[in-house]
């Protein structure tokens, strides 16, 4: 007796068709009994199916509350205590650390810092912006060259920072390459306070112009090509089809982009830290969070200026959703 | 049939983790708690020292005199931030290990196991005091340096400096010398590594002014960036260095490993660094082809009166996991290792054993009549640092001086020491209060 693959028997049974090869009568008694297993077999099935979808999403999100949402509800009970890292939690001040990080002028100076890559990241935008809107359309080697523009993204942060540590050395690469250019007298771009944050925002542009052009790319492929040609029949020049076709059909990622681009300059930290620890008035809030923590011992304060960060960034977020809603773009 | 594969690798895989669990859960516990035998683990920061199979040799040497005990070596690369995650753990810090520095001595209780009293202790050992709280003893010290200035003896020569240089002024004249006769960097910060910045200086407080309580006296102190203050002198004499541009042109791109190879080929003139780098630097000496002598060691350049003197203390501690459930043998292998394996011979440190002479690297000390004195540990002060966010250890405060001193930020000497003084007097008060 071959399996059956034309499905489930009509009484429910999957498998062997039962009753078809015998005319025995026993057998219709012995698939009466199946029909019944076959019946209690789909409820267990039915409910194994609705379990399933959790038991997928069990561990994903059993890891996100474990290293995520835990240790988040831990630092909010630590920034409302007085805490070295040591030993038990318990003294409690209440909100103290908070009123310490709004009224010490030194903690919230930081931000200035964050000016630079916020400036930066419009830069950002603008670069990728270009290159995604020249290699959306048929260039020679498009596919190389978004190999090489999406590459420095994939590249680990500290590696990243190494490098151009070396690249802003005295007499390092770049003065080298400017010294072919005639530029003979380059200022020391990590060791003068001046230039510094220039070089450590130039730093983050080129590493993440990478992600916002990969994400514009998507966007701009998405376009349907037909408003290209009925623009192009119409004479519209290519500036007035980026203008009046693209930018409109990419809002959407523009928006989200912008986001990214706040968050990402209130919090950076990976590129600064690693280039100069911060010194050299290059601090930026992060670093300054871990500097109370580890190096002062201050965990409570440093707790309590973390979740001040996330407000802030939660803040600024809610506040740009406000003013470019996300609504479906519709082109045609 | 699907279901029933599910299981039995559910099954397996609850086997699994439960058997490596029980296989990190450490080690057994003996059958009579005084007896010396079981499994230990042995914390330590010398990866290098596991890397040329040395702890392995100790070991070997070990289980000569106690056949019944294992030990295992973990050894960190960042020893100091790893041991201190590790300290939340009851169980998770070995059975012997290294007491990290930013532990609070009045925790010292609820980590690690006492090993008597200090007064007992201290009749055997040198540098109780670091480790003790309340008369009783912690930690045993795993070697000791002595601080001072590393120079390059050929430089030095080279520029024209005879004598070596005993008061601030002194050291300024001769990094000058340095300077203007040779293409050397007379003083290298090493300002971007940053911690040759902290300790390394800030331990001679002490030595200045030839006080053995100075640092108990800076924790009550309210203005100590004050002429006459040990600290004023050190961090005066950095700003003074920097300043005159005797230091290296670009500090944020200074290179610690690099700087230990400039030094033995004569790019470097000094560094203030304890003894712990004498040997060290002779090793990088030796790798790059010049001869071992290039390396001097003399005392910070102060003096009371015509006397110099050079500040001891502790490397690192030798303590008990307080949980550990081989104490015994945990203590055997701390024993044996201050009192019998050599290790601070063959690292050229001061050995823990009163009885034990002093270190030949420390003969050049010696030999121009400068004085070793060991300091009055003081935990109070790494209280009021931590309260006062000056880091007298660390290096920011110390680089943000730096960045004064050449011009890179607003302010000079008098205006920063000023807000210095007001932080660490504010906290002063805040914690007496």
């Amino acid at each position: 007796m071959s399996v059956s693959t034309t499905g489930p028997d009509p009484i429910g049974i999957s498998g062997p068709m039962h009753g078809v090869n015998s005319p025995n009568p026993t057998r219709l008694g012995k698939g009466s009994r199946n029909s019944r297993n076959g019946r209690r077999g789909r409820r267990g099935s039915k409910r194994a199916s609705t379990l399933t979808p959790y038991a997928f999403v069990a561990a994903a999100v059993g890891l996100l509350v474990l290293l995520t949402y835990l240790p988040a509800a831990n630092m909010l009970w630590y920034s409302l205590n007085d805490w070295n890292g040591f030993g038990p939690v318990d003294d409690f001040v209440g909100l103290d650390n908070y009123v310490e990080v709004f009224t010490n002028p030194e903690i919230f100076s930081v931000f200035v810092v964050s000016l630079y890559y916020f400036v930066g990241a419009f830069v950002q935008m603008g670069v990728a912006l270009y290159f995604a809107t020249i290699l959306s359309f048929k260039t020679r080697f498009s596919n190389f060259f978004r190999g090489v523009l999406f590459f420095p993204y994939l590249l680990n942060g500290v590696a990243v920072g190494f490098v151009f540590l070396y690249l802003f050395q005295p007499d390092g690469t770049l003065d080298t390459v400017l010294g072919w250019f005639g530029l003979a007298d380059p200022p020391q771009w990590l060791g003068d306070a001046s230039v510094a944050n220039y070089s450590l925002a130039a730093t983050s542009v080129w590493r993440f112009a990478g992600l916002n052009f990969i994400l514009f790319l998507g966007a701009i492929q998405s376009i349907p090509s037909e408003l290209y040609e009925a623009a192009e029949i119409d004479g519209a020049s290519r500036w007035q089809q980026f203008r009046f076709i693209i930018l409109p059909g990419i809002r959407r990622i523009v928006g989200l982009s912008f986001i990214l681009a706040v968050a990402g300059s209130l919090s950076v930290f990976e590129i600064p830290f690693i280039m100069t620890s911060g010194a050299n008035g290059t601090a930026t809030f992060v670093i300054q969070t871990l500097q109370t923590a580890f190096s002062f011992r201050q965990v409570g304060l440093a707790s309590a200026m973390a979740i001040v960060l996330l407000v802030i960034v939660l803040v600024v977020t809610w506040m740009q959703r406000k003013v470019f809603p996300d609504e479906k773009v519709d082109l045609s | 049939m699907a279901t029933h594969k599910a299981l039995v690798s559910l099954a397996a895989v609850a086997a699994t983790t439960m058997l490596l669990t029980s296989c990190a859960a450490g080690s057994e516990t003996p059958s009579d708690p005084g007896a010396i035998e079981g499994s230990i683990t042995f914390l330590t920061n010398r990866t290098d020292l596991e890397t040329d199979g040395t702890w392995d040799a100790y070991i070997t040497e070990f289980q000569k005199t106690y056949p019944d005990v294992d030990v295992t070596v973990e050894a960190l690369t960042s020893y100091a931030d790893d041991v201190v995650t590790r300290l939340s753990t009851p169980n998770g810090y070995g059975d012997v290990l290294l007491i990290p520095a930013s532990v609070p001595a009045n925790q010292y209780s609820d980590f690690f196991e006492p090993l008597g009293s200090t007064d007992e202790l201290s009749g055997t050992y040198r540098f109780q005091g670091s480790t003790s709280f309340d008369g009783t003893s912690y930690g045993i010290a795993l070697g000791g340096n002595a601080n001072g200035v590393l120079y390059n003896t050929e430089v030095f020569a080279e520029a024209g400096v005879t004598e070596l240089p005993k008061s601030p002024d002194e050291f300024l004249a001769a990094l000058s010398a340095i300077d203007k006769n040779t293409d050397a960097i007379p003083y290298y910060t090493n300002y971007k590594d940053g911690w040759p910045l902290g300790g390394q200086w800030t331990e001679n407080i002490g030595a200045v002014s030839g006080d053995a309580d100075a640092r108990v006296e800076m924790a009550g102190e309210s203005e100590p960036w004050t002429q006459g203050n040990d600290v004023y002198a050190i961090d005066s004499l950095i700003y003074d260095v920097v300043e005159e541009g005797l230091s290296e042109p670009d500090p944020l791109t200074t290179n610690w490993e690099q700087s230990k190879n400039d030094f033995a080929t004569g790019k470097i003139g000094s560094m203030v660094l304890g003894s712990w780098a004498i040997s060290q630097f002779r090793a990088a000496a030796a790798d790059s082809g010049a001869s071992e002598d290039v390396v001097g060691f003399m005392a910070f350049p102060t003096n009371v009166d015509g006397q110099q003197y050079a500040s001891t203390g502790a490397d690192y501690n030798l303590a008990i996991n307080a949980n550990s459930s081989n104490k015994a043998a945990a203590r055997a292998w701390i024993d044996w290792l201050v009192q019998e394996s050599g290790f601070t011979q063959t690292q050229g440190m001061i050995s823990a054993v009163e009885a034990e002479p002093l270190p030949d690297n420390l003969s050049s000390l010696t030999d121009e009549n400068v004085e070793l004195l060991e300091v009055t540990p003081a935990p109070q002060l790494n209280e009021v640092a931590d309260e006062s966010k000056i880091d007298l250890s660390g290096n920011i405060y110390r680089q943000k001086l730096i960045d004064i001193a050449r011009g890179q930020a607003d302010g000079d000497k008098k205006s920063y020491f000023t807000t210095l003084n007001e932080r660490w007097g504010a906290a002063v008060d805040e914690l007496a209060g």
